[in-house]
């Protein structure tokens, strides 16, 4: 806008409608169709930004030929909270629970990837128990992620109780987790160097059940809609992304994998214990919407082998590593003796030093590479906290995914790619 | 500078797997680029986790391609800035990846506070973004870049967040909505 300031000011001066893309209630005298604005009778559509069938607050905006889209342009921002800017003014302990908001839906692999990376930079190893936790925590998330990216794409197109399904189990995994740290979306749960709090006893019990209980959830989703004409052809072949639109577009996880790029981090770069883990990675090879659900699907079979793999090897033992720097102190030394206190006070207050150097670490989320390049100076705050969300680089792989498809595809492309806002706009 | 800090733990893979790897290609890649790289920086020396190649700006095109094609770091994890506050002031910094390997390594790029760098998006598509949002946060300007403009914050906005001189509280308020300029879609 021109004369910024003055609109400002006078929030009744008519807003530009060439710009606007249409008819606004100040200009009545307006003769031609106002869609047609570059007068050859394309019609532009604008979707979002807050648009059920987007996934969050996002925004598209297409150019229509009849119903193939000839253009697109995404926009997003809309829940930008600067968290990279926040990762420089806050001390490392106090950045955790920003990481829950990144991507909403599996906020425990930000949790564990977080503290990955900053225990890496201290050169922190944390005992096994908490590994294992760490590991359980990760594939629960991401079997509630993918149960939701499903879930939602196929109520996208209209298939509404097979969202049902998935997502009853969805609360029963939420019911664990609160059992772990009170929380069942923010949760918080990882600490630099350990966990807020042990298991409860049994958990892992309740843990193996609710594996055995998806296992066949997940078995009768396949069954009611993996088959099922409609939903291919609604899905076969279309929004294909292929391998090498892939590589360019720098695509990662379970969108890449459904195109043929055989990389997956917990395999490729074990870190925790995956590299005693035995499980598969799914791979698809044409990259359409229905690859992408079906990588999807396989792959929580995969982590349900997993979970259950780690249910059977944890053990009881401690889960704060010995390391002094980031040790938070114990309860009981904190009210009886005074250094207890001034050591409390100390890390919370000021924070602990991260000795001076770089690393990015990266985990495979959910959604697909999650990485954390932290440059420390030395300090009790980052010097840069640079974020690689998996959706910002998915989120830009849509406009050239949906040119000359259907604007009805525009749909099933965006719920199959599973952009999530929070990780989006960081 | 500790360098026992980033010996890693159980999370560390990339010294041991990589390590011989990254000594030769470097060796071969100074060979061909004697005089436009400014300093390499190795882990278990430094404390890095990942080789850093400083590169000149004048160079840098040419060197990621040839690492993209030569030495098949062809795939773009990340790209983004640091603002270092000396002189130069801003970093440029991209983790490149084999992806058949999936050895990984990080190039920097040193630029000036109003210093134009030429756009990486002939190398990678996925570049766009990745420098619009740099523009956005840092203030970088990238020549041929189709469609530079802000990308998280409003169009309108006044400063460049991630710069380290930038105020940490403050108003900018637009009572209008900004909406998508019908240009681009055309």
């Amino acid at each position: 806008m021109k004369n910024e300031k003055e609109n400002a000011l006078q929030p009744d001066v008519p807003l530009d409608i060439a710009r606007w893309g249409f008819p606004s209630h100040y200009d009545v005298s307006l003769k031609k169709d106002s869609d047609d604005i570059f007068e050859d009778s394309r019609v532009i559509v604008n979707i979002g930004p807050t648009h059920p069938a987007m996934h969050g607050a996002f925004r598209c905006m297409a150019k229509l030929n009849g119903e193939i889209i000839e253009k697109s342009y995404c926009e997003f921002g809309y829940t930008h909270r600067a968290k990279e800017k926040l990762g420089e003014n806050r001390t490392y302990h106090q950045f955790i629970v920003y990481t829950d908001r990144l991507n909403y839906c599996s906020s425990l692999i930000n949790n564990v990837t977080y503290a990955l990376s900053v225990e890496r930079l201290m050169g922190v190893e944390v005992p096994e128990r908490a590994t294992w936790i760490r590991m359980i925590c990760a594939e629960l998330a991401r079997v509630i992620d993918h149960l939701i990216c499903v879930g939602i794409n196929a109520v996208d197109l209209g298939a509404f109780s097979y969202f049902l399904y998935g997502y009853h189990q969805r609360e029963k995994a939420y019911t664990l987790i609160e059992q772990l740290c009170g929380a069942r979306l923010t949760t918080s749960y990882t600490r630099i160097g350990g966990l807020m709090y042990d298991a409860p006893e049994g958990w892992e019990k309740d843990v193996k059940a609710w594996v055995k209980e998806t296992r066949d959830v997940i078995d009768e989703m396949d069954r009611l809609l993996t088959d099922n004409r409609i939903w291919l052809n609604r899905t076969k072949n279309v929004a294909v992304f292929n391998k090498e639109q892939c590589l360019n577009y720098s695509f990662t996880g379970p969108n890449a994998r459904a195109a043929g790029v055989d990389i997956d981090l917990r395999r490729d770069q074990p870190c925790m214990f995956y590299d005693k883990m035995d499980f598969d990675v799914p791979i698809a090879r044409v990259g359409d919407v229905f690859d992408r659900y079906y990588v999807r699907m396989e792959e929580m079979k995969q982590s349900l082998n997993i979970i259950s793999q780690c249910c059977d090897k944890i053990r009881s033992g401690p889960i704060w590593s010995e390391d002094k720097r980031v040790r938070i102190p114990e309860k009981a030394a904190v009210y009886n003796t005074m250094e207890g206190l001034i050591h409390h006070f100390k890390f919370f207050m000021t924070g602990f030093n991260v000795p001076p150097g770089e690393a990015y670490t990266a985990f495979e989320a959910a959604n697909g590479e999650l990485g954390f390049y932290i440059v420390s100076k030395g300090d009790v705050n980052a010097h840069r906290m640079r974020i690689r969300s998996p959706s910002f680089w998915h989120y830009q792989g849509l406009s050239p995914m949906i040119q000359g498809g259907y604007i009805a595809d525009l749909v099933a492309a965006l719920g199959s790619i599973n952009v999530i806002a929070g990780e989006l706009d960081r | 500078m500790n360098v026992k800090t980033l010996i890693p733990g159980n999370y560390g893979y990339f010294p041991e797997k990589f390590g011989e790897i990254w000594n030769q290609q470097i060796e071969s890649i100074l060979a061909e680029f004697s005089s436009g790289v400014e300093k390499v920086l190795k882990p278990g020396q430094d404390a890095t986790d990942l080789p850093i190649l400083y590169v000149k700006k004048a160079i840098a095109h040419s060197f990621l391609q040839t690492l993209k094609e030569k030495y098949n770091y062809s795939f773009l994890t990340d790209m983004t800035a640091v603002d270092e506050q000396n002189d130069p002031r801003f970093e440029l910094v991209f983790h490149l990846m084999n992806p058949e390997t999936k050895a990984r390594i990080r190039i920097k790029v040193r630029l000036s506070e109003n210093e134009k760098i030429g756009t990486f998006i002939p190398l990678w598509a996925g570049a766009n973004w990745a420098e619009r949002e740099i523009y956005d946060m840092f203030g970088i300007s990238f020549e041929g870049h189709p469609d530079l403009r802000r990308i998280l914050m409003d169009v309108r906005w006044e400063g460049h967040p991630l710069r380290k001189d930038y105020p940490l509280r403050g108003y900018q308020v637009f009572l209008n909505p900004e909406p998508i300029d019908p240009e681009l879609l055309k």
